[in-house]
């Protein structure tokens, strides 16, 4: 009888140090809008990460360690990311952080991030504040003042438009600072701009701005807003008679923008990240990976930059050789030239990326791929 | 002038819906004395029901719309009834602060339901009445618009029906006015607040279907906004009254979309708010109230 006991203790012994004996994983947490009004952000990249962490994991790990993605959904809600950011920092103890798509959630949360030494690199926040918060947030992505000089270009040079109109958000940080860029750019080129109403977050209705923007006249209309509105924005306009192309941002990326807008966004632009149209071998195989791995979805900008973001961070763990907050800080800062599927991310001294925007357009209700502006020297 | 009737258009279709709204807030008020915030929960339900019965009947005509609108009415009315019997009845006689702290509770509950059952991502709600894009002498208005105004203006007379011309309605505004005496004359008090509390529900679902239709991206969230906006309308208009209700929405809808076309839309609802207190300092009880002095 003892010696049977004394086996089934060792198992019992074995069976909880095993685990621990095999590697433990290198916890890395995702903060993003799983749900809410802007859950297509949060999805894509959320899936983009995934794909990348899992790729990873079955080739061996990081460091020998496998990678272990804790991810916390902040509901598309103001407050919600300092939430569970800390709650990724304090309970779960990630060593580094992945997030956001929006502008203004990642400035909720860089400022936790900074404070704990945790590096944060927020895949497609494109507002030039949120990597001034400090030296640990890092973009994979270019910023608005880019984004804004490409949109403000392309309507002045291919669209021939010499009056503008810009509808933008009162209270968003991309929408604000991405329609202030365009402003600069379009009006230093020699264009004018018609009228600037605004509207407020979670606005369905923008019949009256539209109305005004009509009056003041304009060759197009600039939306720098998130895909629900911007939806709703084109709807209305065409059923007010506004025929003008309305050209937009990377916040119009979302499967939801068709579905919503119809027919009516026929004959518009945005500037984003990525196009799965893109002929890049690299981007082809990332694209094959995506759709077998999310039965058969294309991949979007932020697909594609969840999954950049997620093998910056994991390049820069393996140069620096440990998940110490300030040596893999430092290892970020280093990036140079990484080959990703949205193109070479180089982090400069801004902590930012410079990267080449794509401009779609919208043709019978499909998205086009229609060229490819190289990042500003 | 034609920049001025297309937003004075584009504010009535936007007032109607407040309007909607705004009843059933002011109903139940007027026979309960306390705000049920859940209304606007309801509201969101009803344009839910018009998205799944959207796909189960031949939309796209006005027959089906039709049909749309009073599946939506009929399901928000129950849902409307069930939320009275199940959450508020057994605090009739509680103070009304435990009664308005469960409408709020009522409200989270129906607003995360709506999440976990509907799922939180935005939808596309169809279209379910036949659209046409009309112009007029330099005016654009979508049938939509004219059909949500053209709703709102029936509902609100059919309720004007029922409260002044019917037996229930006399009940109704019985047990507005006393309810124990309305009692005692042998008014059946629950079958009176059940009937109110179907009544203004079938409305907000009515307001959930129109409002989706003129803006065809709903979420769970999708009420609280309008709601909000419509609880100002019912106190701008005298709430417990329902010809203020209506009054006090079309206000606020035309206000809101004037500075909105406005150089000063950035402080949008800061105005249509600033007006709001403007109105209440000098008459307190609404454009349309009268001021009850409080009995003791």
């Amino acid at each position: 009888m003892r010696p049977l006991r004394l086996l089934l203790l060792a198992l019992a012994v074995a069976s909880l140090i095993l685990p621990l004996g095999a590697q433990t994983p290198i916890k890395v947490g995702e903060y993003a809008s799983l749900t809410g009004k802007e859950a297509s952000f949060g999805q894509s990249s959320h899936e983009g990460i995934v794909l990348a962490f899992e790729e990873i994991d079955a080739a061996g790990g990081v460091l020998g360690r496998p990678i272990e993605l804790i991810t916390e959904d902040n509901q598309t809600q103001p407050g919600q990311s300092a939430t569970a950011v800390k709650k990724l920092i304090a309970r779960d103890r990630v060593i580094a952080l992945l997030g956001e798509v929006s502008s203004g959630r990642s400035l909720e949360a860089a400022p936790i991030a900074q404070a704990y030494k945790i590096p944060m690199i927020a895949p497609a926040a494109t507002n030039p504040q949120v990597t001034r918060v400090g030296n640990y947030i890092f973009r994979v992505c270019f910023i608005d003042p880019f984004q804004g000089t490409v949109m403000a270009r392309f309507a002045l040079q291919d669209l021939k438009a010499r009056r503008v109109a810009i509808l933008s958000s009162v209270s968003n940080a991309y929408s604000v600072g991405l329609a202030k860029f365009f402003r600069e750019t379009f009006r230093s080129a020699g264009g004018e701009i018609t009228a600037e109403p605004k509207y407020s977050e979670g606005d369905k209705d923008f019949r009256a701005q539209l109305t005004a923007i009509k009056a003041a006249g304009a060759d197009a209309v600039y939306v720098p807003g998130y895909y629900t509105e911007a939806a709703l924005i084109v709807r209305q306009g065409r059923e007010l008679g506004l025929t003008m192309p309305f050209i937009g941002g990377d916040g119009w990326v979302a499967d939801e923008l068709l579905q919503i807008g119809g027919p009516a966004l026929n004959g518009c632009y945005y500037s984003t990240h990525f196009s799965p149209e893109n002929r890049d071998p690299a981007v082809q195989a990332f694209v094959k990976k995506f759709r077998a791995r999310w039965s058969g979805a294309n991949p979007d900008a932020f697909a594609a930059l969840g999954y950049d973001a997620a093998y910056v961070l994991v390049d820069a763990i393996r140069r620096a050789g440990t998940t110490d907050g300030p040596a893999l800080r430092a290892a970020l800062a280093r990036t140079r030239d990484f080959a990703g599927v949205t193109g070479a991310t180089t982090i400069d001294a801004n902590r930012n990326a410079s990267k080449p925007a794509a401009i779609i357009a919208i043709r019978d209700g499909r998205l086009a791929f229609l060229k490819t502006v190289a990042p500003a020297p | 002038m034609t920049e001025f009737l297309q937003q004075l258009l584009n504010g009535l279709s936007l007032g109607a819906i407040y309007a909607l709204i705004a009843l059933g807030y002011t109903m139940v008020y007027g026979v309960l004395r306390f705000i049920n915030f859940a209304h606007s929960d309801v509201f969101m339900v009803g344009a839910y029901i018009g998205y799944y019965a959207g796909q189960h009947l031949p939309v796209g005509t006005l027959g089906g719309g039709l049909l749309v609108l009073l599946a939506a009415m009929a399901g928000c009315s129950l849902l409307g009834m069930a939320i009275e019997r199940l959450a508020y009845r057994r605090l009739r006689g509680a103070p009304t602060l435990n009664v308005l702290i469960t409408a709020i509770g009522v409200s989270l509950f129906l607003e995360s339901a709506g999440q976990a059952v509907f799922g939180a991502a935005p939808r596309t709600f169809p279209m379910v009445f036949p659209v046409r894009n009309l112009r007029f002498a330099g005016l654009a208005v979508s049938s939509n618009q004219l059909v949500v105004i053209a709703v709102a203006i029936l509902l609100m007379i059919a309720l004007q029906l029922i409260v002044f011309r019917t037996r229930i309605g006399t009940a109704m505004r019985a047990v507005s006015l006393n309810p124990r005496a309305a009692q005692l004359v042998g008014v059946n008090l629950n079958v009176v607040i059940s009937f109110t509390f179907g009544l203004g529900s079938a409305l907000a679902g009515a307001g959930g279907v129109l409002y989706a239709l003129n803006y065809p991206s709903i979420d769970p969230l999708m009420g609280v906004m309008p709601g909000m906006k419509a609880f100002v309308a019912a106190v701008l208009g005298g709430v417990g009254n329902i010809p203020g209700a209506a009054l006090g929405g079309l206000i606020l809808g035309t206000v809101e979309t004037f500075v909105n076309g406005s150089q000063w839309s950035t402080y949008k609802d800061a105005i249509a708010f600033a007006i709001l207190i403007g109105i209440l300092l000098f008459r307190p009880a609404g454009l349309l109230g009268r001021a009850v002095p409080e009995k003791v």
